[in-house]
């Protein structure tokens, strides 16, 4: 820890860190802009000069770059200086030449990184009178808005669209004052983390075009602490509420996963929330089939009969909270309680959460996985299933480069340095997918063959790792060779793969390798991904009942009723068993969040709070349980649906129902006894007794928001159970930085005042509480090692079907149940896609934009998809997009040529 | 004591004075232009709303009782989707006016807010909406600001150089 | 004089003085108006005169309130005192000759004695509100009209000197050749100034300090025991004007055009709106401020013109 001395203080700061990152880490104001934590410095915007001195007796000093300047023993700077400070005021005035009169009209005012800079370095008024440069704008799709007249050409959308996030269609182009951010021709930016430019650009070039359409302030955004539902990885967000709607996520700092970005399903998938087909009142179903919209009480009493006189199963969800899943259990019992996992995921589920947590190690974090050396992705594609992982993997590719920096003395925040200096070395990325990956860029070599090739390629590795010998086919063996030589030369070797090809398989040979490392006095890293935000929580809320043999239950009449928890039975099971099932119940009780075909055969639907309007915990990939907390109250009779579901059994009384539920979880549920430690209110360890506000502290319109309802203030709605309260009032100050609804400090409106809220810039988070885990008894699998390429994966094509056998592929947007009901979502995933082989697309007589229908086979006739052929597609597989239908992966299936498809036109440019 | 005496005395002389107060309300007294009385949303010289609900009213509130929600129409301008005052908690003190950038609010020389119902006190976008300009016959926000609207590109408001040509290469 | 003479006095002193204190309430509004350059209340009746009776129904029907909290019988006692004290007050007045209710001997002791008893009133409504800041109103008033008491007796010594007698028509007869205000302006001054004091009048009205503790003594009270409590404020007001005129301002005494009642109403008259135009002009000093003017400057004064009051008194008789 060396001492610097700032303006005559001594400050002891970090090892390595540069002067800005240091003076930021002390809490001493130094305006920057093109210097970001995860991306390091460039050097570019010249805005974080101060004036460093030879010694005591130098007083002129030099002005340097804070952002460029390594920390060093006794090093004597000056942020105060006269021409240091004059020095950043010419540059924001420089900066803001051009910068046009927007700030009223513009999205990022208020939360502008170029207003704190500009008042903070003391620019008040514009002394420049000539005419300002202007720029034509470019439609970048349905996510983004782009305003090129307000850029300071600071760089850092390209550095982290390019360099950070490895997208190819965002520039800079054009020469000296005419530097232009944006595509070469109009279009949709490809790459699924376009919208952290939202929060990269400190100002309003890039901004939330769907937060836009129905723009508040930040500080009329209520917020809470929440967790993003798209996928297992479980990224921390903040959304923010205004007039009962929710109009935004934003990333919330978490170091050990997210830390600064999101991927677009989840920072612009939450529309479903304010959606038309959301459910806001209980509805009983009437003779004529329609649904007669009936109050709280009312339907709480028809749900406690319906319980009371009925043969009950129940059917939770991997996309439930634990708390909901567990009360639907503990109303229904275990023997029948159907976790709501399709019957080929539920084994799966099973076997991964084992895999992954009972040999003695947890799966990694992000931040883990970013300090890999070597990498191998088996089967999973995880662009699509867990985006947030694939660019944490681009961050690992990385890795060399860092390695290479060491011996040149490079610090490596000197971001343009570590990569100049490594030029295009990658750390060693290998992949086994079914369809090329967009990770491709990063891989040392990858190979595209079916679900049963990759595990069968899987095993070969662990044989080669093990020494031994195996004979495939030339780029088979390049291909194995490689990857095992990379994994056994590597100290934190890392495997990666999941259940969304549905193959256990592969999953078995992923352990397998992993095991195998491990006999080498390695630390490898097994990561499974999971399918959805709760996957890892239900599959430990066992039932006895398998999908399957729940609505065989129904259509016998073993039982008559079926609760079904937030769970949309049609995509966990073939259509035709589903609706025989749901019809022969004489009732279904449904509760959800939006509108879906198993509601629609319900006889109570019950109206489900989303993830935004109750709070709930659930279980990522790791195992890690998060909590999400209520951001506001919602409107009609939506309620949780561990509300809803224990609001009928009497022992309980109002407030504490979660809190008796999660206690009762851990008690019965031994893996997840920890969960009780979740439970964090205002006022424990040491933290004033305030609650923490929810509104910002200049929230506005407090008197006149519900003035046209009624003139008479609502009393604030309290909020027992949290540590949160529903009001501007309160202590946001003394807060731990991992409940902070929403960042602010004096000075620092932006979100680049996460920085405060860390220990050390860049850092974790002050006052964080440890993370809760799932706790996992040892693991009941066994890894079976017979034959010379293991077992179960033969590695042949499954054979004995007519037509094309089904393999389960992903879509970023669309394949996420609850996402896909936004209009942007829906926007960027466009039609259903099939993928195929070019030999069987001849067959069909299609190409790429055709359409095509099933005919016969297992999954819903009559849809049509659109067609993409493929040559990665091995011939005899097809590729459909998980979320157009209930997919049983390894099925064979016939398609027919629509003839009555319209292809779609050819967009370059909308907008 | 002299100055209390002092004091006393120029006290005892204003008995001889006008008065400053009148007989309202039979005798109206005089308002100035600048009077803080009842608020108004103003429109610029084209006719168009001036207020781009930029949110800046309602945060200057001390008493927060400007409420409203931005939408923008076809042309490119953002106006508000409603805008609500509460006149039974506004404190008249121009606040709203001083914050405002695009000279839409505007605080007017009435005064007369009685009523007998109080939610008569809450104002909507269209009791506040007047045809004119205000105080201000002629800034127009729009033709300053650099986002485009129908009718003015890039380039075509005030002080705008013409789009830059990205494509030239040339120092 | 007559037994009965002295019952028919009262009735018209009574009314006169009620109804004196009633309209003081509109006049006053009005002057503080004009001296503020203002209207004041003109609305009800000629000149806004009836602006008196609508306040005393509102007065009558307000919610007459006791505080739960309260002394009830001392709370609803107190107010009473007050106006009972200065109503005695009045029966020693001189209004003209022979114009009395008694004419005691020992008029001025009475005097003096009753106005002190109104001191109770303030005190005991204090106390018995059992609030804090009618306490605080309660211990002020305690300690600033004992204080006061003090040498707005002596500082009347004086008069009493020279005249050689406690009773008040000698007293105004004595001033024949000269008011006492001449010799005795000293004394006249404490005079006024106790007097304020002992009528806790702006600028000396810190037991109310409507500013400080939200009108002090008498916070608690509403209805008809505030509409007392009013009164005797007013009450006061003009019975330390009709004293001041008896004692200084050579009481009904006046040349003979017009009848010595008038003279001596006239002379009242504009004693109170002295002490309205005071009350418009002076501000209220703090407390202990007045205090310490009453100890370190008042009474030493006062001493000291008794001293030479009494030195020329006897040097005159030798």
């Amino acid at each position: 820890m060396p001492k610097i001395i700032i303006d005559n203080k001594e400050y002891e700061v970090a090892d390595g860190d540069n002067l800005l990152q240091a003076c930021l880490s002390r809490g001493i104001d130094l305006p920057y802009f093109c210097w970001h934590p995860a991306m390091g410095s460039v050097g570019a915007c010249r805005q974080c000069a101060v004036v460093q001195y030879q010694d005591e007796n130098d007083e002129r000093g030099r002005i340097v770059m804070g952002c460029m300047t390594p920390v060093s023993e006794g090093l004597r700077i000056s942020v105060d200086a006269n021409n240091a400070v004059n020095f950043r005021a010419s540059v924001i005035e420089w900066l803001m030449l051009n910068h046009p009169h927007d700030c009223p009209v513009c999205e990022e005012g208020g939360e502008c990184h170029l207003q704190d800079m500009t008042v903070m370095t003391g620019h008040t008024s514009r002394r420049y009178t000539g005419k300002k440069r202007t720029f034509e704008n470019q439609y970048l799709g349905p996510f983004i808005n782009h305003e090129m007249n307000r850029c300071i050409t600071c760089y850092r959308c390209v550095r982290y669209y390019k360099d950070y996030a490895g997208g190819t269609d965002l520039q800079a182009l054009g020469s000296r004052n005419r530097m232009y951010f944006g595509r070469t021709e109009p279009g949709v930016l490809e790459s699924e983390f376009s919208g952290n430019l939202v929060e990269v650009c400190p100002t309003g070039v890039f901004t939330n075009k769907p937060f836009s359409e129905s723009y508040t302030r930040k500080w009329d955004l209520q917020s809470a602490p929440s967790v993003c539902m798209g996928c297992a990885v479980g990224c921390n967000t903040s959304p923010g509420e205004r007039y009962g709607n929710l109009k935004r996520i934003q990333n919330r700092y978490n170091e050990d996963i997210n830390s600064y970005f999101l991927c677009d399903r989840g920072r612009f998938g939450s529309g479903y929330v304010n959606s038309e087909k959301r459910i806001r009142n209980a509805g009983l179903r009437c003779e004529d089939g329609s649904f007669e919209i009936i109050d709280k009480t009312d339907a709480l009493n028809r749900f406690a009969a319906i319980v009371k006189d009925n043969k009950l199963i129940g059917i939770g969800s991997p996309r439930a909270s634990v708390e909901s899943n567990y009360a639907l259990r503990a109303l229904v019992g275990e023997a029948n309680y159907c976790a709501g996992f399709s019957d080929a995921e539920a084994p799966l589920v099973d076997l991964a959460i084992d895999l992954s947590q009972g040999h003695g190690k947890r799966a990694p974090t992000l931040k883990r996985v970013e300090a890999a050396d070597a990498v191998l992705l088996l089967g999973e594609d995880v662009s699509n299933t867990a985006p947030r992982l694939a660019l944490s993997l681009r961050q690992t590719s990385r890795n060399v480069s860092k390695e290479m920096a060491g011996p040149a003395s490079i610090p490596l925040w000197q971001d343009a340095g570590v990569r100049g200096h490594a030029q295009s070395a990658l750390t060693p990325v290998y992949s086994a997918s079914v369809l090329p990956t967009r990770l491709e860029d990063i891989c040392t070599d990858s190979i595209c063959t079916t679900p049963e090739r990759i595990a069968y390629l899987g095993n070969c590795i662990t044989q080669l790792i093990e020494g031994k010998s195996v004979e495939l086919d030339e780029a088979d063996m390049a291909f194995v060779n490689g990857a095992a030589q990379a994994l056994k030369s590597a100290s934190n070797p890392l495997v990666v793969s999941g259940t969304s090809l549905l193959n256990e398989a592969v999953l078995h040979a992923a352990a397998q390798i992993t095991e195998a490392l491990k006999a080498l006095a390695q630390e490898p890293d097994l990561l499974l991904c999971f399918a959805e935000v709760n996957s890892v929580g239900a599959g430990l809320i066992t039932g006895a009942l398998s999908m399957h043999s729940a609505l065989k239950k129904l259509t016998d009449g073993s039982v008559d009723t079926a609760i079904v928890l937030e769970n949309d039975l049609y995509r966990r099971a073939e259509s035709e068993k589903v609706a025989a099932a749901l019809s022969a119940a004489s009732q279904v009780v449904g509760l959800d969040v939006v509108e879906n075909a198993t509601l629609e055969q319900a006889t109570l639907v019950l109206p489900a709070a989303s993830f935004a309007e109750t709070e709930g915990c659930c279980i990522n990939y790791e195992g890690r349980a998060q909590q999400f907390y209520q951001v506001y109250e919602p409107q009609g009779d939506i309620m949780a649906a561990w509300a809803w579901v224990a609001g009928i059994s009497k022992e309980s009384t109002e407030t504490d129902v979660r809190e008796k539920l999660i206690s009762d979880c851990a008690i019965e549920l031994p893996c997840l006894s920890r969960l009780t430690h979740l439970n964090r209110m205002a006022g424990q360890s040491g933290r004033t007794a305030a609650k923490i506000p929810r509104q910002t502290h200049r929230f506005s319109g407090r008197t006149a928001m519900n003035a046209n309802v009624s003139v008479h203030e609502p009393r604030t709605s309290e909020d027992v159970n949290s540590p949160f309260s529903f009001s501007m009032e309160g202590d946001s100050a003394a807060q731990p930085g991992d409940l902070a609804p929403y960042v602010w400090a004096p000075g620092w409106n932006s979100n680049q005042s996460v920085t405060q809220y860390q220990e050390h810039a860049g850092g974790a988070l002050r006052g964080a509480a440890d993370a809760v885990f799932v706790s996992h008894a040892a693991s009941t699998t066994t890894l079976e090692k017979t034959g010379p390429i293991f077992g179960k994966a033969s590695g042949k094509v499954r054979e004995g079907g007519a037509g094309l056998c089904l393999v389960p592929v992903y879509c970023v947007f669309g394949s996420d149940e609850l996402s896909a009901h936004t209009s942007e979502m829906q926007a960027r995933a466009g039609r259903a896609r099939i993928s195929l082989n070019p030999q069987d697309a001849k067959a069909l007589h299609v190409k790429t934009g055709d359409g095509l229908y099933c005919s016969t086979g297992e999954i819903t006739p009559g849809q049509s998809y659109e067609v993409l052929v493929s040559a990665s597609m091995q011939q005899g597989f097809v590729g459909l997009v998980q979320g157009a239908a209930y997919l049983p992966a390894g099925a064979w299936v016939s398609f027919v040529r629509d003839e009555n498809w319209a292809r779609q036109p050819e967009v370059i440019a909308r907008g | 004591m002299w100055s209390h005496i002092k004091t006393t005395w120029l006290v005892f002389l204003h008995l001889f004075k006008r008065n400053e107060t009148v007989q309202y309300p039979e005798e109206m007294p005089y308002m100035a232009p600048r009077y803080r009385g009842r608020i108004i949303l103003t429109r610029d010289p084209d006719g168009e709303e001036r207020c781009v609900s930029c949110n800046l009213c309602a945060v200057a509130c001390p008493v927060d009782c400007i409420a409203l929600q931005k939408t923008s129409s076809e042309d490119g301008r953002w106006y508000p989707e409603f805008f609500r005052i509460n006149f039974s908690r506004c404190i008249l003190c121009g606040m709203c006016e001083e914050a405002c950038p695009t000279y839409a609010i505007q605080l007017t020389p009435d005064f007369e807010l009685a009523e007998y119902e109080r939610p008569n006190m809450v104002y909507e976008k269209e009791h506040l909406l007047i045809d004119g300009v205000g105080k201000y016959p002629d800034y127009s926000f729009w033709r300053v600001a650099g986002k485009t609207i129908a009718g003015k590109g890039k380039g075509d408001a005030r002080n705008e150089l013409p789009p830059t040509e990205v494509h030239s290469l040339l120092p | 004089m007559n037994i009965e003479f002295e019952y028919i006095m009262i009735l018209p002193v009574l009314l006169g003085a009620m109804l004196a204190s009633a309209l003081l309430v509109w006049w006053e509004r009005r002057l503080l108006g004009w001296w503020q350059d203002r209207l004041g209340p003109n609305r009800l009746g000629p000149f806004g005169v009836l602006q008196v009776v609508a306040d005393i129904v509102k007065l009558f029907t307000k919610h007459d309130w006791v505080p739960p909290f309260s002394d009830r019988v001392i709370f609803t006692l107190a107010p009473t005192a007050v106006v009972a004290g200065m109503l005695m007050g009045f029966a020693v007045v001189p209004y003209g000759p022979g114009l009395y209710i008694i004419d005691l001997n020992i008029g001025l002791l009475f005097f003096l004695a009753m106005t002190s008893l109104a001191v109770y009133g303030v005190l005991l409504s204090g106390l018995a509100s059992n609030n804090k800041y009618s306490l605080l109103g309660g211990l002020r008033s305690a300690a600033q009209m004992v204080s006061y008491e003090v040498f707005m007796g002596l500082s009347l010594m004086g008069v009493v000197m020279l005249t050689g007698s406690f009773n008040m028509s000698q007293i105004v007869e004595a001033q024949r050749d000269i008011w006492n205000c001449i010799p005795q302006f000293v004394g006249l001054v404490i005079f006024l100034m106790a007097g304020l004091a002992e009528m806790h009048r702006l600028p000396f009205d810190l037991p109310e300090a409507e500013h400080e503790l939200t009108a002090g003594f008498h916070t608690e009270y509403s209805g008809m025991k505030f509409g007392l409590i009013m009164l005797g404020e007013y009450l006061s007001l003009i019975l330390t004007c009709a004293m001041t005129v008896t004692l200084f301002f050579g009481g009904w005494l006046g040349p003979d055009f017009l009848p010595p009642l008038v003279w001596f109403s006239l002379k009242t008259a504009l004693l109170i709106n002295f002490f309205i135009l005071l009350r418009a002009a002076i501000p209220r000093p703090r407390y202990d401020q007045l205090m310490s003017m009453g100890w370190k400057i008042l009474l030493p004064l006062t001493l000291l013109n008794l001293m030479v009051t009494g030195a020329l008194a006897l040097w005159m008789e030798t």
